[in-house]
């Protein structure tokens, strides 16, 4: 009973989470088909699982002491059908969901390309305390708490961080990924319907956490091309200095753009905070190791 | 009345097995519990091992493992090691036929050798922080002062009990306890020269390939 | 100013009204009971009965007293949390400024698992197993009590940072770099690492002690596979503490390195490794889930199997799956953080490694199911508390499930779906079975039992609260909300969150509940007596003594000739139709001598810990030294154990005779 209602509420759950702008509502391939994953998996699960409620419940409540129906046995304690079956079922949910688990891993590997016949633009994310600094490189500008993308075009990002660890997450595109001062994370994602999204850092990070969100502004490629060309016409230069200034600290800074980006600022930002050679990725991702 | 006193005379005179005999001798309890204890030190060495390991090429532009480490000097270190395992090993064994000058012998030995271990080491790590190479200095030089500080410390703290065990025989004699407790200190001791070993192996051998 | 370090006035928050409120409070509680206790007269009786005691069950109590106390601050602390997000939306900027509500968040975290879930679990386990081993003791009684007392000076220390200086503001896990002095240059982080660097080394000579204990001490003719299977829990967590808690100090070490010292382990600059702490975290931190669940099992299975009349079903499945569990542990550390970019085939491992662990888990819970069946199942609270962990955890183990997908992980990590997640294992399977213990064995510990209308309002309260406190939040974390936000401006959250409040408000009349129901069943205590040793028709050893045992627990170890013994002598007399005779000479008994050693210590590291949190060097020292010479003084003392005489023995068999009924 208490159960139905608790179903009841999961499924209003989705249907508004859905509606919601959450996990349950992709706007992109690979936020889709973690989506399918997910629930696919919670419906394979919930076939043991409420069964194993209701028998809970039923047993429970049949072979309670004042039934004098039910037959007491002292002397059921071991049977080895019993004991076969009760291995084997989680061991089976386990080879079923393992399986889905293993060939997820690979499809949606954050830094693995999305296949398409459109040339992926880049974006290199870096956080700060506290706020988010988008640089695309090829086109030579850059934004502060504040992405636009072009819908249907895959977005391929390199993150770091100036220093605090933080989460680089976009719920209705892509999984979170973490950025880390020194490091280097990949992460690729698309749009496919344009619109906007909500943006944040998962990952607390200190006193601005709270404002470490960010609008994704997924538009058709024309109007993208229109905003990088009045990005590109005012606002300030993103140099060594301009980096400086932002970095101190502040929270819920408004969104603004740079008009032209210093090159090579990210792979100086990221040896600002070097590590090492390659000490760091002894036994580390390879995807990792691969940017040193 | 104790249930268990009617219990006790259920089924008398039935043989057990060593795991149904009952609570083990004191001497056994404290011996096997010192032995946990040494695991979970050494699961913790363990744990600065893994640090040592995954840092030992984060020199950030400082000295390097092959500038820094001296074979002959860590050679020496570990002859003095293992040989003041071999005068506790003598030294157990006569504990264990109660003789008083041999274990007097022994402990005054083993401390000696342990001391001067600790000697070496100390001018080892004052030659490193004369040259530079401080544990600030990088992440690599942080986790080896720790790692092959924390065994320095571990010696250091050996010794000190080792010179209470010496006070304790010649006030007590071989009383049950000081015998526990002079096991258990071999026990401690031996631990640390497997500890050693390993960091012979891991930190100054592989420290030195090419 | 430099005699006192750090230290100076600007530490205590004056200009804080809801910290100095509490504070105020919890000073005046403080003292009028320490007032109370002292002219009632009460101090000698304490410190001969209960702060000197070795005595397994009284340090038992003890651990669970402090467990319940720290309950109520940990709780206030998560319903601050919850009031703040409930009002904090849009604009709003709640009652909680950010500095004061992270230090909030990560106050609840670490009080919630260090000291209230951990101490509640070895208190029980103190209090049961040698019991149920059929024992006088455990192996290191002295070292029991410093256990304690370490554990209670960390406590002290994080309930001081309230008043002084302030707590951690990263999170229970103290990731750095936001740990590390360059962003985190106050004491929080201090308060932190010396808190649990303490209460961690209490509670691995706790583990040692127990591993020796039941491996080195059962009544005769206690083979493993005869022991209990709270026992057999009991040493799969305390081989868990054993190997995990040295990472913790380890890595604690190394983090109060860098913030000391300016060495380099987990900084930013000169190589230093972040993700070397997050791995060596985990890999203490996983194997703490089942060093506390699994005790928790093994109480339900002791319920389980008492208030259904049955032996547990399936024995050696639940000790392979405990065993197998034990294991597993280790290999699963790193689904803690799926999102830190490892490759796939690292993700797909260690994703597949969490859900296999799954197995033993279901396998545990069909094991309970076929307890009961065929059982006579006696609806007390014990049961109550079973039935509601196993309806919820099954729940928590399918969103388990989700979270060890990385796929999925990549969605919700971080997020309150993950909180949800958490708490909906750590509280079912937690803190139900500990509650399931505690009212099963109280009749045991103090002679009388605990009022069932009261404890069984307190359940529904806790189970219904539970749900509404928590089922809203897989909501919202689907919907992107991550953990820790101390406002937000995305108002569809807010409906959830504010349910999430009631089930909150809820959970605490179950809290009231419960204080009323230890209030009600003292005055009651006479109703309530157990005068037979057995309230329960029991089944394991600790029900054939009596209630309360003796300091000797048994005046004849017993000997033990099959699984479930008592139940079995049960049944002998029962057939026999005749109770047993007094036969038996008692011999005079040895019982560990009390010690003030633990209470000096922990005394030391309070001093120890708090100078060198806020860098008073000397009197760090002076802790230290003070420390080194009490455990000195303790090597060098002659006498452990006193002697109960023999008539003693006889006088109290005598006086609380076990009735068997026939």
């Amino acid at each position: 009973m208490r159960y139905g209602l608790l179903a009841a509420v999961l499924l209003s759950a989705m249907i508004l989470g859905g509606c919601d702008g959450g996990v349950l509502d992709p706007k992109g391939p690979i936020a889709l088909a973690e989506r399918q994953i997910l629930i696919n998996a919670t419906g394979i699960m919930l076939a043991i699982v409420i069964p194993v409620i209701i028998a809970t419940l039923g047993v429970a409540f049949w072979f309670r002491a004042s039934n004098e129906r039910a037959r007491y046995r002292p002397d059921f304690v071991y049977s080895g059908r019993v004991e076969m079956l009760i291995w084997s079922i989680p061991l089976m949910t386990v080879l079923l969901t393992g399986t889905v688990a293993w060939i997820a891993a690979y499809d949606l590997d954050p830094p693995k390309p999305i296949a398409s016949s459109t040339r992926p633009i880049k974006v290199q994310a870096i956080s700060l305390d506290w706020k988010w600094l988008f640089i695309y490189p090829e086109l030579g500008v850059a934004s502060v708490n504040h992405l636009t993308i072009p819908v249907g075009t895959p977005v391929s990002f390199e993150l770091t961080s100036s220093g605090v660890m933080n989460s680089f997450f976009v719920p209705q595109l892509a999984g979170q990924i973490y950025t880390m001062a020194g490091m280097v994370t990949r992460l690729n994602l698309r749009a496919d319907y344009a619109g906007t999204y909500r943006g944040l850092s998962a990952n607390f990070s200190g006193d601005g956490f709270a404002d470490m969100h960010f609008n994704v502004d997924a538009m058709p490629p024309e109007r993208f091309a229109q905003w990088i060309a009045s990005t590109r016409s005012a606002g300030p230069v993103l140099d060594s200095k301009g980096y400086t200034d932002l970095a101190k600290p502040s929270a819920a800074v408004p969104p603004f753009t740079y008009h032209s980006v210093a090159p090579g600022l990210f792979d100086s930002i990221r040896m600002s905070s070097m590590q090492s050679d390659d000490a760091l990725c002894q036994g580390y991702p390879t995807s990792m190791k691969a940017e040193k | 009345m104790n249930v268990a006193v009617e219990m006790n005379a259920v089924r008398q005179g039935e043989s057990l097995d060593i795991s149904e005999a009952g609570p083990a001798p004191k001497r056994i309890i404290a011996g096997f519990g010192f032995w946990i204890f040494l695991l979970s030190d050494i699961v913790m060495f363990s744990a600065l091992f893994a640090s040592y390991a995954v840092l030992a090429k984060a020199s950030a532009g400082g000295l390097t493992t092959v500038q820094l480490f001296d074979q002959r000097n860590v050679a020496m270190e570990t002859a003095l090691l293992l040989l003041s395992s071999y005068s506790c090993g003598m030294m157990s064994l006569a504990i264990n036929s109660r003789r008083y000058l041999a274990t007097f012998l022994g402990a005054v030995v083993t401390f000696l050798l342990g001391a001067a271990f600790l000697k070496l080491e100390l001018r080892e790590f004052q030659g490193m922080i004369a040259l530079g190479a401080a544990p600030e200095r990088s992440a690599f030089l942080s986790a080896f002062f720790t790692l092959v500080g924390s065994h320095g410390l571990h010696v250091t703290v050996g010794l000190a009990w080792l010179v209470l065990m010496i006070v304790q025989l010649s006030l007590r004699g071989f009383q049950d306890v000081v015998v526990r407790r002079l096991h258990c200190f071999s026990l401690f001791w031996h631990a640390l020269d497997i500890i050693w070993v390993l960091i012979f192996t891991v930190v100054y051998l592989m420290g030195v390939l090419p | 100013m430099t005699l006192l370090g750090k230290l100076d006035w600007s530490a205590v928050p004056l200009d804080q009204p809801i910290i100095m409120g509490t504070v105020g409070g919890m000073v005046v509680a403080i003292v009028s009971i320490l007032s109370w206790v002292t002219l009632k007269g009460y101090v000698p009786y304490l410190w001969r009965e209960w702060i000197t005691s070795v005595d397994h069950k009284r340090i038992g109590v003890m651990y669970i007293v402090l467990a319940l106390v720290m309950l109520l601050r940990g709780f206030a602390d998560g319903i601050m949390m919850r009031t703040q997000q409930a009002v904090a939306a849009g604009g709003a900027q709640g009652y909680l400024p950010p500095e004061h509500f992270d230090q909030i968040f990560s106050a609840h975290g670490t009080i919630m698992i260090f000291f209230v879930a951990m101490p509640l679990v070895i208190g029980l386990m103190n209090f049961a197993v040698p019991l149920q081993l059929g024992v006088r003791d455990v192996a290191f009684p002295t070292m029991n009590s410093i256990s304690f007392w370490l554990t209670a000076s960390g406590v002290l220390l994080t309930n001081v940072s309230l008043a002084v200086g302030e707590f951690a503001k990263t999170g229970w896990f103290a990731y750095p770099p936001l740990s590390e002095l360059q962003f985190s240059p106050g004491v929080g982080v201090d308060y932190y690492l010396w808190s649990l660097q303490l209460s961690g080394i209490g509670t691995l000579l706790s583990g040692v002690n127990f591993v020796t204990t039941i491996l080195k001490m059962r009544a005769p003719g206690m083979s493993y596979m005869r022991m209990p299977v709270f026992c057999w829990t009991a040493l799969a967590s305390n081989l868990l503490i054993v190997a995990a808690f040295p990472v913790l100090t380890a890595l604690f070490a190394m983090l109060l390195l860098d913030r000391y010292l300016g060495f380099h382990f987990f900084t930013v600059d000169a190589g230093g490794n972040a993700m070397m702490y997050v791995n060596l975290f985990w890999v203490w931190g996983h194997p703490e889930v089942y060093i506390l669940v699994l005790p928790a099992f093994g109480i339900f299975s002791e319920v389980a199997a008492t208030f259904s009349g049955k032996s547990l079903f399936g024995y050696r499945s639940m000790v392979l799956a405990t065993m197998t569990i034990c294991v597993l542990s280790y290999t699963v550390w790193l689904h803690h953080f799926f999102t830190m970019g490892a490759s796939a085939s690292v993700n797909a491992f260690f994703g597949i490694t969490s859900m296999i662990i799954g197995v033993p888990t279901g396998v545990k819970v069909f094991n309970w199911l076929f307890t009961m069946y065929g059982g006579r199942v006696r609806f007390t609270v014990p049961v109550l508390w079973t039935i509601g962990f196993m309806m919820s955890f099954v729940f928590g183990g399918l969103t388990g499930v989700l979270l060890a997908l990385p796929a999925v992980d990549w969605q919700v990590h971080n997020s309150v779906f993950l909180v949800a997640h958490f708490h909906h294992v750590i509280i079912p399977g937690v803190l139900f079975g500990c509650m399931a213990g505690y009212n099963y064995w109280f009749p045991k510990a103090f002679g009388f039992r605990l009022d069932e209308r009261w404890g069984k309002a307190a359940f529904w309260c806790w189970f219904i609260g539970f749900h509404l406190a928590f089922m809203p939040l897989y909501v919202t974390g689907l919907m992107g909300m991550p953990r820790r936000l101390q406002h937000y401006d995305v108002l569809a959250w807010q409906p959830w969150l504010l349910v999430a409040e009631v089930g909150a408000l809820v959970i605490l009349t179950g809290i009231i509940c419960q204080i009323v129901q230890i209030v009600v069943s003292i005055r009651h205590r006479e109703q309530l007596r157990d005068t037979t040793g057995d309230p329960w028709n029991g089944r394991t050893l600790e029900w054939s003594t009596a209630s309360p045992p003796p300091a000797w627990n048994f005046a004849v170890l017993p000997r033990v000739h099959e699984l479930d013994a008592f139940w079995a002598h049960k049944q002998r007399v029962l057939a026999k139709q005749r109770l047993p005779v007094r036969q038996h000479a008692y011999q005079p008994i040895e019982v560990p001598k009390n010690s003030p050693v633990g209470f000096a210590t922990a005394f030391f590291a309070v001093v120890s810990g708090f100078a060198l949190i806020w860098h008073i060097w000397w009197m760090a020292g002076f802790g230290v030294l003070g420390a080194a010479a009490t455990l000195l003084a303790f090597m060098f003392r002659t006498k452990d154990e006193v002697e109960i005489p023999a008539d003693q023995v006889d006088l109290f068999d005598r006086a609380h005779p076990v009735e068997v009924s026939l």
